[in-house]
């Protein structure tokens, strides 16, 4: 469930911690569990939990508390819109309807052809370049005008 | 101006930055800190071997106070970690950033890092803690990368590791990102994220300076703090606190977000005049009149435009109107800001923070969110301002961490300084703004089903 460039990665994120906290890897071994796997499920939670040597639940606990995890099927593009006040007064509400509209689905769905999901953000910490849209946890994207959604989209359909 | 797009002008965030000073967005590799005079500070404590009390007692004059959020004083916090503790300290930097319309750590870690890992490290020999973690806000994935590699640089110069530059001193320091969780920035729901748990905040007592990481003495600060250390170090303290005002000293950047021309990170003396960072920021959006202004970060109470343009931006000026410093987030609403869906969607986002620990935190932000939603599509009720300022007054004080006051405070400023809005929508179940295109009301839409 967990390749070597995983373990590798976890690996070297446990020289970070006291040899008797293994745990506190993991939060970013999910996340690299996650990016591997698509999502998070049972089987991937469980050999994270078998690697850190950690109780599944403890595993299940830190997945289903932390937003950015996905316990279910996403789209090969998340894309995740923050529509927090101070985004929301510089468009980000629009931007998010044009989302939607464009992409023919709601917050928390996945389009039919299994391409993009659209999630619902809270502050991301990036306001002053709103609109901000986050693409797979890892890339920001500012100033998400209506064009550069577009343009976005176009670019993500090749 | 805006700093998204590097390079930018050194200037960018201001004529008195001294975080920032000189900073053109890709000056931030450890060659060009040193050629700011960075590590300075370190290479003058270890050679001179300046005791550590010497340290807390320089960044005590220098009234820097902690720039996270509840802005106690940083001296007086390093100076609680145990002196003879046999075992290991730690350092932590609370980079977790998430209060809504703050995004001055993320431009100190992408485009200054150098200075954040100076001040933990200078942390780190004051209080005697040799391990340092900094924990950064998930969803800035490239940071968290740019600052490994800003740490490696640090390793490789040996400014970082064992017997930092051939003196007796070790410090190791190492970048965690979290993973989206807005209470994982109150300290101790930081600690319990870093050691592998669900970010639920602790009790307090005991503070993280007596039972922190792993149960060891812990000093928390905030990215800004850190960065400020550095330069309170060669400067002296008496420079840093003559940069602003009695009891608040030095500059701060403030992020700017909202209804204004150039929303941005601004680096200015405490003590400045709210009215000369708003015009930094380029002023209100062209045609519209300022209304209200969020003075520190979406947990801190609302001010009108005519209180605000009477207040400087230090830490007892603002307290003083009737709000707080915060984090320093300055969310700028004009007159096509409907409040009551302002107040909607903050009550929306702690509602759908909290953790779920607390009984009036989990289930008072969900009374409290339902029931502007409620105000806000026009299904409002004569009686309902009075329970919510009831509900927020059951919530704020009774609960473990300040998430509750966060959710209570914007509620109770809100419907006291803009009550005529809410009265409006509740008699006439119609918004009571009149200029279009803005945050506000529009008549049959609703954005997301009642909870
Ligand atoms: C709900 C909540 C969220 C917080 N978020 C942050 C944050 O993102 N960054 C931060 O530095 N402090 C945050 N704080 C404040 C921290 O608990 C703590 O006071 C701060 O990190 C201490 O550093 P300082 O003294 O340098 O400000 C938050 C507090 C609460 C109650
Ligand atoms: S409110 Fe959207 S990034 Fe901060």
């Amino acid at each position: 469930m967990l390749s070597s460039q995983a373990t590798e990665k976890i690996d070297r994120e446990l020289t970070k911690y006291p040899p008797d906290q293994k745990r506190s890897a993991v939060i970013s071994a999910l996340a690299i569990a996650q990016h591997e796997n698509g999502h998070l499920s049972a089987e991937v939670m469980d050999a994270v939990a078998a690697y850190l040597g950690m109780p599944p639940i403890a595993v299940y606990e830190v997945a289903t508390f932390y937003g950015m995890y996905d316990l279910e099927p996403v789209g090969a593009h998340k894309l995740c819109i923050c529509t927090n006040l101070p985004c929301a007064l510089r468009g980000s509400v629009e931007a998010a309807e044009h989302l939607k509209r464009k992409l023919g689905i709601d917050f928390n769905e996945t389009t039919p052809d299994g391409k993009f999901t659209l999630k619902e953000g809270e502050c991301f910490g990036a306001c002053g370049d709103a609109p901000v849209v986050l693409h797979n946890n890892k890339a920001m994207l500012s100033f998400m005008s209506k064009e550069r959604i577009d343009q976005l989209l176009a670019e993500l359909s090749k | 101006m805006n700093t998204a797009h590097p390079p930018f002008s050194p200037d960018a965030f201001g004529p008195d930055a001294m975080i920032m000073k000189g900073i053109d967005g890709m000056n931030w590799r450890l060659k060009d800190y040193e050629s700011r005079g960075g590590y300075a500070a370190l290479r003058k404590i270890l050679a001179e071997r300046i005791p550590p009390d010497a340290i807390i007692a320089e960044v005590k004059k220098s009234a820097l106070r902690g720039r996270g959020g509840a802005g106690f004083p940083t001296g007086l916090k390093w100076s609680f970690m145990p002196r003879s503790f046999p075992g290991q300290k730690y350092m932590v930097c609370n980079s977790d950033e998430g209060e809504p319309g703050t995004f001055k750590d993320r431009d100190i870690l992408r485009y200054n890092p150098h200075s954040v890992i100076e001040g933990m490290i200078i942390g780190g020999y004051a209080t005697g803690a040799s391990v340092g973690y900094n924990y950064v806000h998930g969803e800035i994935w490239d940071i968290y990368e740019q600052f490994e590699g800003a740490i490696a640089e640090a390793r490789a110069a040996g400014y970082l590791g064992p017997s930092i530059l051939g003196s007796d001193f070790s410090f190791e320091l190492h970048a965690f990102h979290g993973w989206g969780a807005y209470i994982c920035g109150e300290e101790t729901a930081l600690l319990e994220s870093l050691e592998g748990k669900r970010g639920q905040p602790r009790f307090k007592p005991p503070f993280p300076a007596s039972y922190g990481l792993y149960g060891k003495p812990t000093t928390i600060n905030n990215t800004e703090t850190f960065a400020a250390v550095p330069w309170i170090v060669a400067h002296g303290g008496e420079r840093f606190l003559e940069l602003g005002r009695p009891n608040n000293g030095g500059t701060k950047i403030f992020s700017v977000s909202g209804n204004v021309e150039r929303p941005g990170n601004y680096e200015v003396r405490l003590g400045t005049p709210f009215a000369t960072l708003l015009e930094m920021a380029g002023g209100v959006t062209k045609g519209r009149r300022l209304k209200a202004v969020i003075p520190g970060g979406s947990s801190m109470p609302v001010l009108p435009a005519d209180v605000m343009m009477k207040t400087d931006m230090d830490y007892d000026s603002i307290a003083k109107a009737g709000s707080m410093l915060g984090s320093g987030a300055v969310i700028v609403m004009d007159d096509s800001t409907c409040m009551v869906k302002a107040l909607e969607r903050l009550a929306y986002f702690y509602y759908e923070e909290s953790c779920g620990q607390c009984t009036p935190c989990r289930e008072g932000t969900g009374w409290l969110y339902r029931m502007v939603h409620r105000i806000e599509t026009g299904r409002g009720r004569p009686e309902d301002l009075d329970a919510l300022t009831s509900i927020a007054d059951n919530i704020q004080g009774h609960t473990i961490c300040a998430l509750g006051d966060a959710a209570a405070l914007p509620v109770k400023s809100f419907i006291s300084h803009f009550r005529d809005e809410f009265l409006h929508h509740i008699e006439h179940k119609r918004c009571a703004v009149s200029v279009a295109g803005g945050y506000a009301t529009n008549p049959g839409a609703t954005l997301r089903a009642a909870a």
